[in-house]
């Protein structure tokens, strides 16, 4: 039965290093072109957070959050390619490999590794 | 079958050069991706150029010439073909022309697409020397790059490593210890041919920020110093800088006395610099004088030959080779005696600068630009004590009507640093090889006016010197006023291309829709309908960057586009201008537009299609558009000598040219003209500051709306009001607002956000509703959400330039209902299908989404 199906554990992920991520929607859109979505479905989101912070301060964020869409461009890494959220990223903030390798990249704070549905 | 070309619009509208990979099949687009050796880019590109297959394949891209059959503004129109509509331009240009003289044609263009060069190839050919920038105070770029040519004799721009081939990696390389962010989201924006996200590589290898902005933006928040300034001070904030700077001994001395006009002397009794010709029988007027502290006495700076004379001194005479300048004068010998005898004080301008410096002591700055003055020191010492430092500056500087005293003193801060053409610094940007089309600051291609006599009628051109001597357009204020008065002369027709003056440029767009009916003929070149192109007689159909041959010849690299497609019935600016250029001027000296490509690139020594090959070209070192220390290696000036290519060879502290022109010759503040200082009675009534125009990452002002992906991610017209503002006011996040203030008002989306202060409203710009009624009275929504319906024209600055967009006054109220184009998700979240009665009902495909095609295209009335 479909509910006893044990979810196979994912290889490969994205790296987002957060602090440089400036929501430039370069990763949304190149998805959406990648993989022919119409506008309003796509494999990776750009959201904004802005918080609150004591004395008045505040931080601006923006992270891409990859959707249940994301396939990790299974058939570009085939060709050795980036998926196409990678390659285009502006600011150069996202990472695409083993989840393995890309855990021991998390050595500076404001870093999140995805692993998507896939 | 893929294609490398160069992105510069239209198509993502910015001022591009990013290397691009277009995938084409069957002579269509299927994929466009950054080019990964691009040395710009490096692969990436952002989601304009990405979402390229929704633009070139829109439903409502304009496909074929048409003419207007019914009024102005009835969205009536009669598909032609090009040869009809090239035989109609040209006999009612040519009418105009006949009666009225070929000035009488105005030439308008809108920012950042490539058409600068094929507007004037137009205007020139037909005789018009009315090539107009259509924002108010020509207020984008130039009078930034005006300002700096003026002190500086060249423009500077940050140092990515954009003239290394290696970029960052090059040896000759350095990264900035500190960057200045100066009223720029350089991110979202699309940069002056840099890359916005170089600063964040930098950032990654360490490069602070200091941001100066009123809004937390990307960079405020990641800065070490953000200084949340009140807009429309940055003239304030500079002068503070240099106050902190001079007063606590930061500056280099030494460039100070060997680059700058710092030395040269200026009269007391009348205030103007002291000439050659003041001193001597037979002295130039362009060679100034300096006080040689080794001799006691005055000497004579020969500004032609860069080097000091004795007074008197015959003109073969050896020049001077021991002089040392003072930089003060000293106090027991303040007199010099001039040629009719008497005896006139004088004072260094040196010392002229630091007294008009010395007006902006800190405690006062911070009152004037709401900053703590420890901020402002922090930031100040910060920069000058970081070596390299640069400073990046965005058009939030031209958008104060004192541009260019503004401007003056922040070019002033990177010269007195020693940060100029340093590498990190800021580096003096010309274009690569000095390959250029048209004449630009400081610059000048093939395509020139046929002699100066025509350029002698451009409006304003005799009020403002600087349009003399940097930029070459009609003023476009006094175009607008002219349009109704008829003088000096009638203006009597319109050439509007890549420019959206009803539905983005123009300010008081009311009045630009009245100016357009007055005219005898308007046509439009676009890609899209807008709401100026349904005021038209004919509109013709632009094709994008992917369609057309051409070049990328601003700042770095050389880059050339090659057509990678065609879509039937379109046609690149460059090939549309050149043909009616040619009708218009049978002498015209290329016989196709190859030839002239081949022209403007001969710099280079290389053919276009030498070039095309390439794709790009950097200038090897030694070549004066590549850095660095150019000033010492006589890089900068024609006749090969050390120094800059202004009036005195010198930066100029004090501007000789500005004080030709009768403006302040040294840097300063003043207040835009609204504002809590400027007008407090207006400030009661319209108590939030108003800046206009933050950017969108997937807009270029007007466009883009109707691409969906692109208006996927940035639905609305927005204005942020910080939360406590909303409360105060009862707007509840999301809820429509009146924006409103003495000129008029617009309904946007209120988005409350903490990153904008509580005195201000920030409002997107350029938005009108591509999906609506082409015809008036709605000109697609036009009248809705456009901000420029506060913003009046005719308040320029004093020399022409700058203007107000991002420092005015407002109120803001609940508009209780959204206006009728507003937009929103329809049912399944699925943007681009049919959403109205009405449209072209082109639904999603699978696999492909349909582009723009919500709401009534111009072609289904067309077919009506």
């Amino acid at each position: 039965m479909a509910a006893k199906r044990k979810a196979k554990a994912p290889e490969n992920g994205l790296l987002i290093d957060y602090e440089y991520c400036t929501g430039c929607y370069a990763c949304q859109v190149a998805c959406q072109q990648e993989h022919h979505w119409p506008a309003g479905m796509g494999g990776i989101r750009v959201q904004e957070i802005v918080e609150n912070l004591p004395n008045d301060k505040s931080y601006l964020a923006y992270i891409p959050f990859p959707t249940e869409l994301c396939v990790l461009c299974a058939a570009r890494t085939r060709k050795g390619l980036q998926p196409a959220c990678v390659q285009h990223c502006m600011a150069a903030c996202m990472k695409y490999g083993r989840i393995e390798d890309l855990a021991k990249e998390i050595t500076k704070p404001r870093m999140v590794l995805w692993a998507p549905r896939g | 079958m893929i294609v490398r070309t160069t992105a510069w619009s239209a198509g993502p509208g910015c001022h591009g050069g990013c290397g691009v990979l277009a995938h084409i099949e069957d002579g269509k687009l299927v994929k466009i991706e950054g080019d990964p050796d691009h040395p710009i880019n490096r692969g990436r590109l952002c989601s304009r150029c990405l979402a390229m297959t929704q633009y070139v394949d829109h439903p409502d891209r304009l496909r074929s010439p048409r003419k207007r059959v019914g009024e102005r503004g009835e969205n009536k129109w009669q598909d032609i073909s090009w040869e009809e509509a090239y035989d109609l331009i040209e006999e009612k240009m040519g009418k105009i022309r006949e009666e009225h003289g070929p000035e009488s044609m105005v030439f308008s263009m809108g920012t950042g697409r490539d058409v600068g060069a094929w507007i004037c190839l137009l205007a020139y050919n037909y005789g018009s020397p009315n090539v107009m920038f259509a924002l108010s105070g020509i207020g984008c770029y130039s009078p930034r790059i005006a300002a700096s040519e003026t002190v500086l004799g060249d423009y500077c721009v940050f140092d990515g490593g954009q003239w290394l081939p290696k970029g960052h990696d090059d040896p000759r390389y350095e990264v900035p210890e500190t960057i200045v962010i100066w009223g720029y989201n350089i991110n979202a924006s699309c940069p002056d041919n840099i890359f916005g996200h170089w600063v964040i590589d930098l950032m990654k290898k360490g490069s602070k920020i200091i941001c100066i902005d009123p809004r937390l933006s990307f960079f405020a928040s990641r800065a070490d110093k953000w200084l949340q300034l009140r807009p429309g001070t940055d003239g304030a904030l500079a002068m503070g800088f240099l106050n902190v700077i001079i007063n606590e001994g930061l500056y280099d001395r030494e460039f100070v006395e060997k680059w700058t006009n710092a030395p040269h002397l200026i009269r007391s009794d009348n205030g103007t610099l002291l000439r050659a010709s003041d001193l001597v029988e037979g002295g130039s007027p362009d060679d100034f004088v300096v006080w040689d502290t080794a001799s006691g006495a005055p000497v004579i700076w020969d500004s032609a030959n860069q080097e000091f004379r004795a007074p008197g001194a015959a003109p073969d005479a050896a020049p001077l080779a021991a002089v040392t300048p003072a930089l003060e004068v000293p106090a027991e010998q303040c007199a010099v005696h001039l040629l009719d005898e008497s005896s006139v004080p004088v004072k260094t301008v040196w010392s002229t600068f630091c007294a008009e410096v010395a007006q902006y002591p800190v405690d006062k700055v911070a009152e004037t630009t709401w900053l703590k003055a420890e901020d402002i020191r922090e930031a100040a010492r910060l920069y000058a004590n970081s070596k390299p430092a640069t400073i990046q500056w965005g058009v939030a500087v031209d958008m104060t009507p004192a541009i260019t005293p503004t401007s003056m003193a922040i070019a002033a801060l990177w010269c007195l640093t020693g940060n100029l053409d340093v590498p990190g610094g800021n580096v003096v940007a010309r274009s690569a090889f000095g390959a250029v089309a048209y004449a630009l600051p400081g610059s000048r291609g093939p395509i020139q006016l046929p002699s100066p006599e025509v350029d002698a009628t451009r409006v304003a051109k005799d009020r403002y010197g600087v349009l003399s001597e940097f930029i070459w357009r009609a003023q476009t204020d006094v175009t607008l006023e002219q349009i109704f008065t008829g003088k000096p002369y009638p203006i009597k027709g319109m050439w509007v291309q890549a420019c959206n003056l009803v539905g983005g440029i123009g300010y008081d767009p009311k009045r630009w829709v009245k100016a357009l009916k007055k005219l005898d003929f308007v046509c439009v070149v676009d890609t899209f309908m807008t709401p100026t192109a349904e005021l038209a007689d004919i509109v013709l159909p632009a094709a994008t960057f992917l369609e057309k041959d051409g070049i990328r010849s601003w700042w770095t690299p050389l880059e050339s586009i090659v057509k990678a497609m065609e879509v039937e019935g379109c046609r690149p600016d460059n090939e549309i201008n050149f043909e009616l250029a040619r009708r218009f001027n049978p002498d015209i000296k290329w016989n196709n537009l190859h030839e002239l490509l081949d022209e403007i690139v001969s710099p280079s020594g290389m053919t276009f299609d030498e070039l095309a090959k390439k794709g790009w070209e950097l200038p090897p070192d030694g070549n004066p558009s590549a850095p660095y220390h150019r000033h010492e290696r006589g890089l900068l000036r024609p006749d090969g000598k050390p120094g800059f290519k202004t009036p005195s060879g010198k930066m100029e502290l004090y501007s000789v040219l500005r004080e030709r022109w009768g403006f302040e010759p040294l840097p300063h503040h003043e207040e835009p003209p609204f504002s809590p200082v400027a007008s407090p009675e207006l400030y009661e009534q319209y108590p939030l500051i108003l800046t206009t125009g933050r950017r969108s990452p997937v807009y270029f002002n007007s466009e883009h709306r109707n691409i969906p992906w692109l208006r996927e991610a940035d639905p609305d017209p927005v204005v942020e009001l910080h939360p406590e503002t909303g409360a105060a006011l009862g707007i509840g996040n999301g809820e429509w607002v009146w924006i409103e203030n003495m000129f008029g008002k617009a309904r946007l989306k209120a988005k409350l956000t903490p990153i904008v202060p509580r005195w201000l409203a920030s409002a997107t710009h350029g938005w009108w509703y591509p999906e609506q009624e082409g015809a008036e009275p709605s000109l697609r929504g036009v009248w809705d959400s456009s901000t420029n319906q506060l913003l009046p024209m005719g308040y320029q600055g004093k020399d022409g330039l700058g203007t107000h967009a991002k420092c005015t006054l407002c109120k803001v109220y609940r508009a209780h209902n959204a206006p009728p184009g507003a937009y929103a998700l329809p049912e399944g979240g699925v943007i681009g299908g049919t959403i109205r009665a009405g449209s072209t009902g082109h639904g999603p495909a699978p696999g492909h989404a349909p582009a723009g095609s919500r709401g009534t295209s111009p072609r289904t009335e067309k077919e009506a």
